[in-house]
């Protein structure tokens, strides 16, 4: 097992440093229009008419086109059918497009953008989610403004609420949180001489491009490829929305017979592509004397926009991950997916969790406090082990690392040395330790139907190199190198002769979208299987040359080996596989092993596997003036098997910083239903003079599910920083912030309260 | 006419002054390593040197270029200068998209400042955006390249 577990180099590393990566907005093809997108300024008004004649007249512009010029349907399918490519009778939010505009330059397309009369009627926008559900609000969906409703009731709530030492009940709330991936969206779509579209860019889901593209076309999925282009960051925002940058671009290349790229501007990106959903959280705890959680109530309400997009199903991971990482026999829980007159909210990184688990990691914590128990203590009595059951009844296998990683992130903050109650603090700068812990259900689970498949093509050359192809992406988290190193352990080939293969609808069977941190376990599954007859071939093929038994031989780093020592060189291998017209390509499909959910009750084997981590974090608060410093995370999680060990780190140092942004910095405002700051300078995100030292601990319990017993687990790094933040600052100040993100400002403010 | 030099070769060109660097570089040039992610000179993401400074080229005119030495990462090689070796080696890369720009404004800092600080790097890098990594390997490599530059 030499070439898992190492840390090898990226295989797109020399690419990237060399600037040699062709990113979407890097392809140019001859006679190749630009195109840009028109617009709504208004949160909700009803479009009386589209005169489009204004952008015609510019010098350059070939095309502008409204929903009428949709030669398919109007709609982006993404779990329900009410997503618009264009408006056409009604805008729904700042920022929903309405036209788009084809030329032959840039300026000349922005131009056109602007020349494009809409006439708008305004209407009354539904801007808050709560207030969307009081009767009389009006409807912007069905009757009752809901996306989705998911429950858990499990055992009795009321009776167990009563019964309990302590009830701690509170209110959360969360920002949106904007991606921020620094490549903006941007597609390329080429028409074909027989009538199909090609398309290549930005995206973590060429399958789900490739539909939305032959709805919108009318045209046979066989006559849409979708080929991934280097792709500058995911994070989620580039799940559902990419399909919409597709259709505005195929839209102009179908009605011209021209290539035609659409990059978004900054701008636009963060307009109009998809967020964190806000939260409201109301959350009540019941807890024994000892610290036990005895009961959970929880209503959670997303704000999730004017389209349902991933609504529907980011709600169901919020629901099932709602508690936390505990066992707690009487669980109720409303999760309500509300739809406002704001941009659609959709998937980010831990994909509704990391809001309700906010909640969640507070409370444990105040829990703690009023108890007079260690936040450490009382989350070791009540954390799921091996053999639990979790809140949906799920019986865990012997795979959860929970409590080591616990036992290493507060090893590594030195944290019974160091703890000491907020009381005790004194002074105008303030030292405080927060924990947290979580959990993530890897891969799709009972929420993701039939999509947790994946498939995987290996092939190997007679020079000993190979090429593999899958069906999900790239965009920075490392795929291709793990399933790289997946190859070269499997054919006993070096990990440099592995040559990864760019991400071609026209290659693989749909294999789902690469979301939920379930690609290495979905794809690696994929390759291994890929793998194992060409594999075969060459033990065979080895044994007969070396006249032992095939099964005897081991292969690595390009060479067979006997149980005696005696080795032939692949050379010899792969000669003689050729002369003898040895099949050495393969196709691999991994599914899912079967999950389960009660719609009614919340019960279900939920996910196939689950992730773990423990945060610690130091902070130092500012009383006079409400800033909050964080001075050290420690981050342990349990990812089964760290295939790259570097890479694994990466994801824990990156997803903590994207947490810290969240817990004390991000945050998207609306004012009458408008946006305020899309941009850079107006929405912040960590800098390097932000980012603290973050220690990386990797924690291994292996998963039956995973290639070599990985799970995946990218996502999970973000998930448990803001609460962990918070329960910092209070041990810091006694000050327990309930609303993210913890700004001076507010910070201030909770102090001046106390 | 503007003359103008770029990774150590003269470029003569009667490309309109007027055009952002940044597209003189993508569109004239075909030099695609300067990428870019905001043009309002918010990511740095266009990082190019200009006579060694580290500059936004999204901010900057051509005809500002007059008479200057421009630096893209094309400029840097093949993959063997120190910081493309330790952003790659130790794991400083992930979507990529960031690094020409990164690895510039980290080539300047070094070029003036042999041995930074810790907070000296960060200070180079703090106008570079970079939403994978959380800037924690990026920072190692750059004290590698430092000292192997300094060797």
């Amino acid at each position: 097992m030499s070439v898992i577990g190492s840390r090898v180099v990226r295989k797109d590393a020399v690419e990237k440093v060399t600037g040699r990566a062709r990113f979407a907005s890097d392809l140019f093809l001859p006679g190749m229009l630009r195109v840009k997108v028109v617009r709504s300024p208004h949160p909700r008004a009803r479009i009386t008419g589209i005169d489009v004649s204004g952008a015609l007249e510019v010098p350059g512009v070939v095309v502008a086109l409204t929903a009428a010029d949709i030669p398919g349907r109007n709609c982006i399918p993404v779990v329900y059918e009410d997503l618009l490519l264009l408006a056409h009778d009604e805008v729904r939010f700042h920022g929903e497009p309405g036209a788009v505009v084809g030329a032959d330059t840039e300026a000349a397309a922005e131009e056109g953008a602007r020349r494009v009369e809409v006439r708008y009627e305004a209407l009354t926008p539904v801007l808050d989610p709560l207030e969307a559900m009081e009767d009389g609000s009006p409807c912007i969906y069905g009757d009752d403004n809901l996306f989705k409703r998911w429950n858990i009731r499990q055992g009795d709530v009321d009776e167990a609420m009563t019964g309990a030492d302590l009830v701690v009940e509170n209110t959360y709330r969360t920002p949106y949180q904007e991606h921020a991936y620094l490549e903006p969206q941007g597609m390329l779509a080429n028409p074909t001489p027989e009538g199909g579209m090609e398309l290549s860019g930005s995206m973590q889901c060429p399958f789900y491009v490739r539909e939305g593209v032959a709805v919108v076309l009318g045209l046979p999925l066989a006559s849409v490829r979708v080929v991934q282009a280097a792709t500058g960051g995911g994070f989620g925002g580039k799940e559902d929305v990419p399909s919409i940058v597709a259709g505005q671009a195929a839209l102009v290349a179908v009605a011209t017979g021209r290539p035609a790229r659409l990059i978004y501007t900054r701008d636009e990106d963060i307009l109009s592509m998809s967020k964190r959903h806000p939260a409201v959280i109301e959350s009540k705890y019941g807890f024994s004397s000892e610290g036990k959680l005895v009961a959970a109530d929880v209503r959670y309400v997303l704000d999730s926009g004017a389209y349902s997009t991933l609504s529907p199903v980011v709600a169901w991971r919020g629901t099932v991950h709602s508690v936390g990482p505990y066992r707690c026999p009487n669980v109720r829980v409303e999760t309500l997916a509300v739809a406002t007159n704001k941009v659609p909210c959709g998937a980010y990184r831990g994909f509704g969790s990391p809001q309700v688990l906010f909640a969640a990691e507070s409370q444990m914590d105040e829990a703690a406090h009023r108890l007079g128990l260690d936040p450490l203590e009382i989350r070791r009595r009540n954390a799921l082990a091996d053999g639990d059951t979790t809140p949906t009844g799920q019986r865990l296998k012997a795979e959860v690392g929970l409590p080591e990683a616990m036992d290493k992130a507060a090893l590594s903050v030195e944290w019974t040395r160091r703890f000491e109650p907020p009381e005790d603090k004194t002074g105008p700068r303030r030292y405080g330790l927060g924990f947290s812990v979580v959990h993530y259900g890897v891969c799709l689970g009972a929420g993701g139907k039939s999509l947790d498949r994946a498939g995987a093509l290996v092939q190997l050359m007679y020079d000993g190199s190979a090429i593999f192809a899958v069906g999900t992406t790239e965009m920075g988290q490392g795929m291709q190198t793990v399933l790289s190193q997946v190859v070269a352990e499997e054919l006993g080939i070096p990990y440099e002769s592995v040559k990864p293969v760019a991400s071609d609808t026209h290659m693989v069977p749909d294999s789902g979208p690469t979301v939920a941190s379930r690609t290495t376990v979905m794809s690696g599954n994929a390759v291994r299987e890929a793998a194992a007859p060409i594999r075969l071939a060459l033990l065979e093929t080895a044994g007969s040359l070396l006249d032992v038994d095939p099964e005897t031989v081991t292969l690595a780093d390009g060479t067979a080996t006997a149980p005696d020592g005696r080795t032939v060189a692949y050379e010899r291998v792969l000669a003689r596989c050729f002369e003898e017209k040895r099949h050495l390509a393969s196709s691999g499909w991994f599914q899912s092993p079967p999950t389960s959910w009660n719609e009614d009750t919340g019960e279900g084997e939920a996910y196939i596997t689950y992730a773990f981590a423990a945060n610690a974090v130091e902070v130092e608060v500012d009383l006079e003036t409400g800033v909050v410093e964080v001075l050290a995370i420690h981050a342990a999680h349990d990812v089964g098997k760290a295939i790259n060990p570097m890479g694994v780190e990466g994801q824990i140092e990156g997803g903590s910083a994207q947490g810290l942004g969240y817990a004390l910095m991000e945050e998207l405002l609306y004012e009458d239903g408008r946006m305020l700051n899309n941009q850079f300078s107006t929405y912040l995100i960590p800098t390097s003079r932000d980012v603290p030292p973050i220690h990386a601990l990797i924690v291994e319990h292996p998963a039956e599910v995973g290639p070599y017993g990985a799970k995946g687990f990218a996502e999970q790094p973000l998930m448990g920083i803001a609460p962990a933040v918070a329960n910092a600052v209070f041990n810091a100040t006694g000050v327990r912030m309930r609303e993210l993100p913890i700004t001076p400002e507010r910070m201030w403010a909770g102090l001046k309260e106390k | 006419m503007i003359r103008l030099e770029i990774n150590g070769r003269t470029v003569e060109t009667d490309v309109d002054p007027c055009v952002r660097l940044l597209d003189f570089l993508r569109e004239d040039l075909g030099l695609i390593g300067t990428k870019e992610g905001c043009g309002k000179g918010e990511c740095g993401a266009c990082t190019v040197l200009l006579d060694g400074d580290a500059v936004d080229a999204c901010l900057v005119l051509l005809g500002q270029c007059e008479g200057a030495a421009v630096t893209t990462i094309e400029g840097l090689g093949d993959g063997a200068h120190p910081l493309q070796k330790s952003m790659a080696s130790l794991g400083a890369v992930q979507c990529g998209f960031c690094t020409p720009g990164l690895v510039l404004a980290a080539h300047a800092l070094l070029t003036r400042c042999p041995e930074p600080s810790t907070e000296e790097v960060r200070r180079a890098v703090e106008g570079n955006l970079c939403r994978c990594t959380g800037y924690v390997k990026v920072e190692a490599a750059i004290f590698e390249a430092a000292r192997e530059m300094s060797e």
